[in-house]
């Protein structure tokens, strides 16, 4: 960790003003140290602003939330009104990392979390992501834990996060504030970048930027469920995971959502798959074909290939089960 | 630079580089070497101590973000003669063997089983929307975030259920 | 006077059975408890040593020869003290009782991750970062790093060549020809390797993380070129071993050699990162499995070849086989062991090293012959049990493995099973059940302890073995309060200190019977000296609760000794019975799985493990050590595995978030049962090694569990879901 600068904000305006002078914004610090433990971010100037007045859960007037972005993960997935209204959201968060760490890690930070591709990890290699233009080594070295969509000749990283699959289900906005003063709503669809050619550029965020809240829309009547599929029971990343909100009407998908961790640089939503299930009467015949639309690009890179079907297995099953069906119906 | 920490009810200045994790603050500066290290990056729970009441990683925190902040380590639960509940009942079932892990698991069971009082759900919760119970499904999902290479796990979970009820 | 026993003979005295305190075998609480929950028990880097400076190692990303460390550029950062590197520096850690130095010297790189220097400052933090500006200029070396592409060097000490495999294979009513493969493992025991160095003038004294001091002080004196006796280790409590512990390591020697160099205390711990990037791994396998049978599931023939790599240079070879060789008969065998000389990181020993992967293989070959055949696994393994060991004739020891196996089945439940694999189901999830046997040789080594007894009723025990998790000071203070009629409580045991008598260390499972047994002679010592003072026979002296008894006198210790303390020190050495006899532990594992149709998901449901081991010496600790076991079992079969990077060797998953072992919830409540056993070949006080037995095979129950559940057969650990998938219903 090299040496660094440390203030505390007394103010948004400060870490606006901070950030916009280059120094990096810390809130619970769980990703952020950690990378700066290893080198892998190396900031001059560090922004504290957990004593910042962004710790609360409150409700719009449009009947959603509005979450400060310095709520923890745990005290979000507990909220009352998060496991009544988006079940999704609390199971997502309760499925990433582990108690300790959802005490610390907020809410803000979890949207900002970087990848965990063993490459960017170790600055011995080079990293598109790390060092822009210094080369992937992913491409060509173990790659189980990498994307099979969106990825680009530069960067198959993934996004790790949990807690942004289901924000992107449930068309959450992310409330930012700039060192100007102004205030600005970015949907969590537009949040994320793909990694074309810039991987080290990966959300809408820009110097000077604080984000100051996330907020939820109106809950609407849904079946709500999130999946995630890992290598042991608990404390692991997603290798896949299916965040579904689905809305039936008199038989019918009337509305349906789906996000998906694990595939790509950021969580991922096909509107095209959302179009072919809506209006539609539930049934896995109708699910595979969604998922096999969803997954029609879908590039494996050796050995993240099975990543390809056990998103559709997955897919079909976590829409079957929001729907209601019997087993093997 | 400077902080204050009250740890384990003792208020504690540290004159340090801001660099400091809060875990070495506590192992290198204040000689309280109970919180272990086992990764330094927050997988495996050895350094978990608690901050204002709640369960952390202590190596993924900064010393100096904790100016005010009330630590409690495994030292402030209690001492060899005069041990905690959580930690008699360890002893007790076996739930350790090398003891590493130990004093993180034994800081995060007892501000689990506060977690679980104030009804917080967890990822093999039934119903999201009730009080969950504390089964051993509960115990071993909750208590996940601290491994334990001997793999004492069984004599955790007979520890804290007992503690628990 | 010092006594001494040689293993050359079983001692059939038992005489742990006739004492009167009952306290051997008792599932008592450890002794050390209170300090390691409360944290106060001190590891390797907790000890406070004054004006102590920290070193933090330094890596080579490239295979190569060093050209230059370019060091000024890391001197000039703020706070550093040096950056050190010398020839005395390690390639890797000594193999397990090597009790010399291991290869030395740093300038040709022999794989990514290895050390190559250290860099000191005054705080741990300076130390980190300067460590990252470290960018050595190495002349690139080519080196293969795939095990397939060399040709092995064949280790004839498991070579068996007996009989005509071949034409067993041809003439078998049934066989099973198979490759198997499992990946590499880390022993990732919970507290990184570290050391703190302090010289005093010519004399060094480390505070490391090691298991066995009288070797690990041989290898850092020979590695310095220092006199054995200037040189101190204290290894009081280790936070865990498993193997990464065995032998002296980067840190150790780096330490002292920065403390030399800049007059002042230096202590090191390896990052997470390079514990599993310098430290021995496991080696990864491939296994290539042929048994022949008759028509009734009679072995004929039993094959067993396996692929194991190392560095060049090493000695230590996987015995993959060392179990095959005796567990089960077949006339016609062809078992061998051939190393590929690669530059991957360094391979020793992990837990239970040979058995850990060779036995869950031979179990699921033998679960397959099984199906092959129609029979239950259980009865194909009992008709499969050679009256002595069937390639060199000498007899077993105790062998209670069919009685494990029986054991186990009745209470498992094992004959309401599903036998058709994939026909039963739950929900989304597939339920299947599967058995193996455990076994694990047996091995003792050199002992030495001392025993004081005082006049006020207590005692002390001294050795420098050490405890890393294993309960070597319940078990050593246990047999000492049962030999001298103590309360254990009344016992302090000091240990992990070569200033004390050397002990066995701890490795290969062999610490408590070798350490147990020198304790056991030297409170023998003791109780001749009583019977000395009191003029009468051994036989005659009863030693109670503090008190002497014999013939109608009975009496405090403070009257009987006759002095204010009385000293015994004893001597165990392995003898003839460790080739008069084939020695092991066995055990039978069953276990539940259920795989989740959709995603392959695998969760071990429940697990027993009976196991035979000789005398328990106290029933917790041995029970935890069996838990222990079994959950390597999971990992082993579920989540486990080195990752190698196919371009250069190295360990692309080399932290705890990449390198799964088993969370609590991977683990379910898991039954452990012993049989009564007493192994007179063995040691005095009749135990067997219960540390590495307990893993031993655990993992084939549960991919046997997994075929039966699914039907899909995998033959390549671990058994992650992708490798499943294909195999599922959709």
């Amino acid at each position: 960790m090299r040496p660094f600068d440390y203030a505390r904000a007394e103010a948004v305006s400060d870490a606006a003003k901070g950030s916009a002078a280059g120094a990096t914004i810390i809130a619970g610090g769980t990703n952020l140290l950690d990378l700066m433990k290893l080198e892998v971010m190396a900031p001059e100037r560090l922004v504290d602003i957990n004593r910042l007045p962004l710790g609360e859960i409150e409700e719009t007037e449009e009947g959603g939330l509005k979450i400060g972005a310095l709520v923890p993960n745990a005290d979000l997935a507990a909220d009352q009104r998060v496991r009544r209204d988006y079940p999704v959201l609390s199971r997502a968060l309760l499925a990433g990392a582990s108690g300790q760490l959802r005490n610390k890690a907020t809410t803000g930070g979890n949207l900002c979390q970087r990848t965990r591709c063993y490459y960017f990890y170790d600055t011995s290699e080079p990293c598109n992501k790390r060092e822009p233009g210094s080369g992937c080594r992913a491409i060509g070295g173990f790659n189980r834990i990498h994307a099979i969509l969106g990825a680009s000749d530069a960067c198959i990283a993934t996004h790790p996060s949990d807690m942004a699959v289901a924000m992107r289900a449930l068309k959450a906005d992310v409330e930012i504030e700039s060192a100007d003063g102004s205030r600005r709503t970015v949907p969590v669809d537009d949040f994320y970048r793909l990694p074309h050619d810039t991987p080290h550029i990966e959300t809408e965020l820009e110097a000077g930027d604080v984000i100051t809240a996330v907020i939820l829309p109106a809950p609407v009547t849904s079946e709500q469920r999130y999946r995630k599929v890992r290598d042991r029971a608990s404390y692991a990343f997603a290798l896949v995971s299916v965040a579904a909100v689905v809305s039936l009407e008199e038989g019918r998908i009337a509305d349906v959502t789906l996000a998906f961790g694990g595939l790509a640089h950021c969580p991922w939503r096909d509107e095209a798959v959302e179009a072919r299930l809506k209006g539609q009467a539930p049934s896995r015949a109708l699910f595979a074909e969604a998922a096999d639309l969803l997954l029609k690009d879908a590039t494996g890179q050796g050995h993240n290939d099975f990543k390809i079907p056990l998103t559709k297995r997955t897919m079909i099953a976590v829409l079957a089960d929001a729907c209601g069906l019997e087993t093997g119906e | 630079m400077k902080t204050t920490l009250k740890v384990n009810g003792e208020e504690r200045e540290l004159e340090a580089d801001s660099r400091v994790s809060l875990l070495d603050a506590l192992r290198n500066h204040f000689r309280l070497t109970g919180s272990k290290k086992g990764c330094d990056h927050g997988q495996c729970g050895a350094c978990t101590v608690m901050v204002n009441g709640r369960r952390i990683n202590s190596c993924l925190t900064l010393a100096c973000m904790h100016d005010g902040d009330e630590i409690t380590t495994i030292e402030g639960l209690g001492t060899p003669g005069s041990l905690s509940p959580m930690q008699d009942a360890f002893v007790r079932h076996d739930g350790y063997q090398c003891g590493y892990c130990t004093p993180g698991q034994i800081c995060s069971a007892t501000a689990m089983l506060e977690e679980a009082k104030a009804g917080w759900p967890s990822v093999v919760t039934e119903d999201l929307e009730s009080r969950p119970d504390l089964t051993d499904e509960e115990i071993s999902e909750r208590m996940s975030g601290n491994l334990c290479r001997c793999a004492a796990y069984p004599n955790i979970v007979d520890a804290i259920r007992e503690v628990a009820e | 006077m010092t006594k001494t026993l040689t293993m050359d003979k079983p001692d059939d005295r038992r005489r742990l059975d006739h004492m009167a305190q009952a306290v051997i075998g008792k599932p008592l609480d450890r002794p050390d408890g209170p300090l390691k929950v409360s944290g106060t028990a001190p590891y390797a880097a907790e000890y406070e040593i004054e004006n102590c400076a920290h070193g933090v190692l330094l890596r080579a990303a490239t295979m190569g020869t060093v050209k230059s460390l370019n060091r000024a550029k890391i001197e000039a950062l703020p706070g550093v003290l040096g950056v050190f590197s010398s020839d005395e520096f390690l390639r890797n850690p000594a193999q397990g009782m090597a009790g010399e130095a291991p290869v030395q010297g740093v300038g040709e790189v022999a794989y990514v991750g290895e050390v190559i220097g250290l860099v000191v400052a005054e705080t741990f933090e300076q130390a980190r970062h300067a460590s990252y500006a470290f960018a050595p200029e190495i002349e690139p070396a080519g080196h293969i790093v795939d095990p397939e592409a060399v040709e092995p060097e064949p280790q004839d000490s498991e070579a068996v060549d007996q009989g005509d495999l071949a034409g067993a294979m041809r003439d078998a009513s049934h066989s099973v020809d198979v490759v198997y493969r499992t990946e590499g493992h880390a022993a990732a025991a919970m507290e990184p390797h570290a050391s703190i160095a302090v010289w005093d003038g010519p004399k060094l004294t480390l505070y490391g993380a090691y298991q066995m001091l009288k070797f690990n002080r041989k290898e850092l004196a020979d590695s310095l070129g220092l006199d054995e006796a200037d040189v101190r280790i204290v290894s009081r409590y280790v936070g865990g071993g498993f193997g990464s512990k065995l032998g002296i390591s980067q840190e150790g020697i780096a330490a002292a050699v920065a403390a030399r160099g800049l007059g002042r205390p230096v202590s090191v711990v390896m990052t997470r990162q390079q514990v599993f990037e310098s430290i021995m791994r496991r080696t990864e396998t491939k296994q290539h499995m042929r048994l022949a049978a008759d028509a009734e599931g009679r072995l004929t023939g039993l094959g067993h070849e396996s692929l194991i790599s190392n560095l060049p240079d090493e000695e230590f070879a996987e015995p993959v086989p060392q179990s095959t060789h005796f567990l089960y008969g077949g006339e016609n065998r062809k078992i061998s062991l051939n190393v590929a000389r690669i530059h991957r990181p360094a391979a020793g020993s992990v837990r239970a090293p040979g058995e850990a992967v060779g036995m869950p293989v031979l179990e699921n070959a033998m679960d397959e012959l099984a199906h092959a055949v129609g029979i239950d696994p259980v009865e194909l393994r009992k008709k499969n049990l050679p009256e002595c060991h069937p390639e060199t004739g000498i007899p077993f020891g105790t062998r209670k493995y069919a009685e494990c196996m029986d054991e186990g089945a009745k209470r498992f439940g094992w004959a309401d099973r599903n036998r058709v694999p994939g026909g039963l189901r739950e929900g989304e999830w597939l339920i299947g059940h599967g058995m193996a046997g455990a076994s694990r040789v047996n091995m003792t080594e050199t002992a030495k302890a001392r025993v004081t007894l005082s006049a006020n009723g207590t005692a002390t025990v001294e050795t420098d073995m050490t405890d890393i998790g294993t309960g070597s000071y319940t078990v050593l203070g246990q047999v000492a309060a049962e030999m001298l009629g103590l309360d254990p409580a009344k016992v302090e045991v000091k240990l992990g200190d070569t200033d004390l008598p050397p002990g066995s260390g701890s490795g290969g499972s062999i610490g408590a019977s070798s350490c147990g047994s020198a304790v056991f002679l030297a409170c023998e010592d003791v109780r001749t000296q009583i019977c000395e003072a009191l003029g009468c026979e051994e036989a005659d002296l009863t030693l109670k609760d503090g008190e002497a008894v014999t013939g109608n006198r009975r009496m405090s210790l403070a009257d009987a000794l006759g002095a204010d303390e009385l000293t015994g020190e004893g001597e165990f050495n392995p003898g003839e019975t460790s080739e008069d006899y084939a020695q092991a532990g066995y055990g039978a594992y069953f276990c539940e799985v259920a795989v989740n149709s959709v995603t392959g998901e695998t969760r071990v449901r429940r697990m027993l493990g009976v196991y035979a081991a000789g005398r328990i010496l106290n029933e917790k600790t041995a029970r935890s050590q069996c838990l222990g076991g079994m959950t390597w079992g999971i990992g082993t079969a579920l989540t486990e595995e080195l990752v190698h990077d196919e371009r250069n060797g190295k360990i692309v998953n080399r932290d705890l978030a990449e390198y799964h072992v088993p969370v609590n919830l991977d683990v379910p409540q898991l039954n452990v049962v012993f049989l009564e056993e007493r192994e007179d070949a063995a040691c005095p006080i009749q135990s067997k090694g219960i540390g590495e037995l307990g893993f031993c095979g655990a993992a084939g129950a549960i991919t046997n569990a997994i075929y039966n559940a699914t039907g899909v057969r995998v033959r390549d650990y671990p058994v992650t879901l992708d490798k499943l998938l294909a195999g599922l219903p959709d």
